[in-house]
Formats: C-alpha cells, structure tokens, sequence
C-alpha cells in the first residue's frame, strides 16, 4: 500500500490535502461556534462564478475565483452594513448572483465544461506542481493568521460584546475572517471541489466539538481529524477506483456520526450508572 | 473624591423611539452605583453606550478624564454582559482560558499569554472560590457559578471600574447573595462599581448610590436619599419594597 506514495501525483495530493485540511479545520471551528458555518457554500457559489469567467478569458481558474470569492465576500459584509440585509439574504443574493454569471458563461461556450466539473467537484489526483505551491502557500497563510489572532479571534466567538470592552477591533477581525473563509475555500477547490468545499469547514469541526474539551484542543482534534480523513479518503479513492472528493465528505460525515452515537451512548452509560 | 464617569446630556433612540432623553450624571471613584429602572427604561442601552458597545448619538461620555471616542485604557475596564446564562453548554472553552481573555486589553500583538499570566489567572480565581474547577468546561458551571468566572474574567486585569449587566439573572438565591457580597468586598478594596439590574429590593442592600432610570433620570443620589424618596419611586416598581434593611 506504501508504493502510493512512490507517485507523484499522490505526493502532491498528499501534500495539498494535508495543509488545505488544516487550514480548513481551523477556520472552520470558529466559523461553526459562530455560526457562520454556511458562508462557505456562499463563497464556494460565487467562486463558481470566478471559475467560468477565468475559463472564459484564459486566465488560470484558481485565480479568477480568489478575485471573485475575495470581492464577493467583501460585498457581503458591505451589503450587510450599508444596505442593512441580515447576513443570510446578503450571502444569497451576492453567491446567487455569481452562480448565474457562471451558469450563463458555461452555457455560451460550451467548450469547457469538463474543466468546469473537476472544480466543481475536485480532482486533487490531477493537481499541477504550481496549484499546488498555490494551495500550500495560500494554506499556510491562513493558518499563519489564524495562529497569530488566536486569542482576539477565541474572543470575539466566545462573546463579541465583551471583546468590545477590551479595546478588539471586531469590525475588522469579521473581515479578516470573512477573506480568510474566501481564500480556504477557493484553496480547497481542488481537494474536493466547490460542491463539497465547505464539508471540510464543517465537518471536521464539529466533530472536534463532539470531545467536550478545551478550545485549544478542539482545534487540535478539528486538525488532526480533518488531514487524517483527507488522507484516508485519498488512499481508499486510490485504491478501490472512488471519487477522491466524495470519500474524503462521507469518511467525515461517517467519523462524525460515530463521534456523536458514541457520545450519546456514553452519556446513556454514563446517566444509567448514576441512577 | 474624583470622578471616574461622566455621562454628559447623553440622547440615544432607535429608529424614531427615544430610549434615552437628557441622562446627565458623575460617578466618583470608589462608588458602588445601582442602575435600576423598570424593563425597557434604557438601562442596557446606557451600558452599551458607555462601553462603546454602541456608538454615541448625542452628548458626551468620559471615562477616566477621556472622552470615549479617544479612550484607549481598556484594561482599566472590566465587563460582565448579562447573557451570561445563554453560554452554549457545548462551548469549548476552560474556565481558565475564559478567564485568560480578560488580560487580552493589557497585550500588544501578538497576544500571546505567558506563565505569568496563568499565575494571574489562578489567582483571580481564588477569589471567586473557584480554583478548584479551572479545567472544567464553562458550559458545565451552574448560572452562579458562570458568574463567577465571569467576575474573575473581568477582575484579572485588576479594573479600576466594573461594569455588570443584570448578572444575576437565572442565578438561585443562594448564589445571587455570594455573588452580592463578594462585589460588595471588591467594592470595599477599592473597585468602582456599576451595576445594572431590575432586582431593586435586592441591590439597594448592597449599593452606595442609586440611578433610577425611565428614559430620563428620575433620580440619583445615595442610597440613604433614596430610601427617604421610597414612596415617591414606589409606584415605578410596583410597589416593590426599594430600602430592605441593610443589616
């Protein structure tokens, strides 16, 4: 089984999955306590929109959907504090919008609608040496940031209002937390596709959430869950012939769903042995 | 005596609805004041204002000899907001690492927490009696015993003003009295204190000064003024007896 990672293409899968996973996870755990876990599929809608237009004009599609996830999520919070719509509505009319743009390229020129499906859906066997070197870089980034605001970050999820009162610029740290969702996602294109991207923020996290432990170590958890089952669902796509990005969801969804059943008998255990 | 808060001809409404009109007033060091005021007389909302929380409409705010719009002296600041009883049980956080986000005013970036702050952590703990717990889950605590880590969490960077919005809400009679009592020792060790709460009968045991609030100030002064314009405030708390015996 070891001779997959004598292959290029799997080190590279490896690689890029383990960095995008943990940056994933981070995010994904202050987004989840937040609860602005949907504003991944948000994002991953517009940066459909920046995939076709990239396509369209031959620019490299990762790029077209940075610009497009980065000014879309920006616009969402500016419609949300200028034109005062609640968060959803702001997040549904930008992504929506950007979804039609890129269902209305795709449809005028026909011609690349197989590359509109592997970012639709992943194909991290395929990814190019430079996608890659984009993907770390860009991953790293994030989890650089996420280490550096740890605290203000930890802050503001546990109480905004409070974190107010200790002089932290929240204004500025839902910004920053808002392009870092954009860059994660558009980061995990590859590994399981737009469709799927925001799986890899959820999942992961709470399934952390389901140890009832400290913040430091339900990131920790979030992390090591998230790159172990990327790895995981990379092998078991490798070997028995499955789509990479739907193995990686449904090993999640399925640690998940293990985590919370054995959760719950513990507790039924737990309150048995009490009465 | 010196004065620690001014509130200025302060104005603020949402939308077209006035919630506070013309609040004028000075609190001094040391002082333990009790804002009290039937639901929806702006009391939150006066906390809010003075917090930052929301920005001011109308009049001026100082903290500390600053206007608000240039206060920058946080950790002098201490906060206990009144949700305390809607902390997610399943909120992943240690009683010591919520407390440790209240030395977060005193760092610069990066904040990075040391042993020394840990040392602090421990200690504002010990003084709430709650440093046997410091690894427990906060969402595990009961509603009085949260509060307390919540004091802690706002008393570990040593504030010169405390600041505590209906804190005893879903708290049991029991943990409500520790809890007066021990803001009544920070109060004696020198800790100014605003305290925000609807329970009037309880808090006038415990206060020095009282503000009365309707939208407008219907009063302000010691508690003992207060008590001789019981009858005169009663009808605002329905008959509420305002002046238990302090004893």
């Amino acid at each position: 089984m070891l001779d997959i990672l004598t292959y290029p293409f799997m080190q590279k899968a490896f690689i890029t999955g383990i960095f995008v996973a943990i940056a994933c996870a981070l995010l994904g755990t202050f987004l989840v306590l937040r609860r602005y876990a949907l504003i991944g599929d948000g994002i991953a809608h517009i940066s459909f929109g920046g995939v076709a237009t990239g396509l369209l004009f031959n620019i490299t599609p990762f790029f077209g959907a940075l610009i497009f996830a980065l000014i879309g999520s920006l616009g969402i919070l500016k419609l949300k504090d200028k034109a005062l719509i609640n968060g959803d509505s702001a997040i549904g009319i930008i992504s929506h919008a950007s979804l039609g743009i890129g269902i209305f390229i795709a449809s005028i020129a026909q011609g690349f609608n197989v590359d509109i499906l592997s970012y639709l859906f992943g194909s991290i066997l395929a990814i190019k040496t430079t996608e890659l070197l984009m993907s770390v870089i860009l991953a790293v980034i994030v989890i650089v940031i996420i280490l550096l605001f740890y605290n203000d970050l930890f802050y503001i999820t546990f109480n905004e209002e409070s974190a107010k009162t200790s002089g932290i610029k929240v204004n500025l740290l839902n910004t920053l937390l808002i392009v870092l969702t954009a860059i994660t996602i558009v980061t995990s294109m590859r590994v399981v596709g737009l469709m799927l991207a925001s799986a890899l923020i959820i999942l992961p996290a709470v399934s952390a959430l389901q140890f009832n432990t400290s913040f430091k170590k339900t990131l920790i958890i979030a992390s090591v869950i998230a790159s172990s089952t990327v790895c995981l669902g990379l092998i078991l796509s490798y070997a028995y012939d499955f789509a990479t990005s739907g193995t990686i969801v449904i090993i999640n969804a399925g640690v998940f769903l293990l985590l919370l059943l054995s959760k719950k008998c513990g507790s039924i255990v737990k309150s048995s042995w009490h009465g | 005596m010196s004065t620690i808060l001014e509130i200025k001809d302060v104005n603020f409404g949402y939308s077209n609805t006035m919630v506070l009109v013309d609040i004028n007033f000075k609190v001094e060091k040391g002082d333990f004041v009790g804002l009290i005021g039937p639901n929806g007389s702006g009391k939150t909302t006066l906390l809010k204002l003075i917090l930052g929380i929301l920005p001011i409409q109308e009049g001026k705010i100082i903290i500390n000899g600053k206007s608000l719009t240039d206060f920058s002296e946080w950790p002098k600041i201490g906060y206990v907001p009144q949700k305390a009883t809607s902390i997610e049980s399943q909120f992943p956080a240690t009683i010591r690492e919520v407390v440790g986000m209240g030395l977060l005013s005193l760092k610069s970036f990066p904040k990075i927490l040391t042993q020394k702050d840990s040392e602090r952590v421990s200690a504002a703990l010990k003084t709430v009696n709650m440093d046997t717990y410091s690894d427990k889950r906060i969402g595990e605590l009961s509603g009085g015993q949260q509060q307390r880590v919540l004091i802690a969490k706002a008393m570990v960077s040593k504030p010169e003003i405390l600041f505590l919005d209906e804190p005893t809400t879903g708290v049991d009679q029991e943990s409500q009295k520790q809890f007066y009592d021990l803001l009544a020792k920070l109060n004696s060790q020198g800790t100014t204190i605003i305290l925000v709460s609807h329970d009037v009968g309880r808090i006038t045991k415990y206060v020095t000064k009282i503000a009365s609030l309707n939208q407008k100030l219907e009063f302000y002064g010691t508690h003992t003024d207060f008590c001789s314009h019981d009858k005169k405030h009663k009808h605002v708390y329905h008959n509420h007896d305002l002046c238990l015996d302090r004893g």
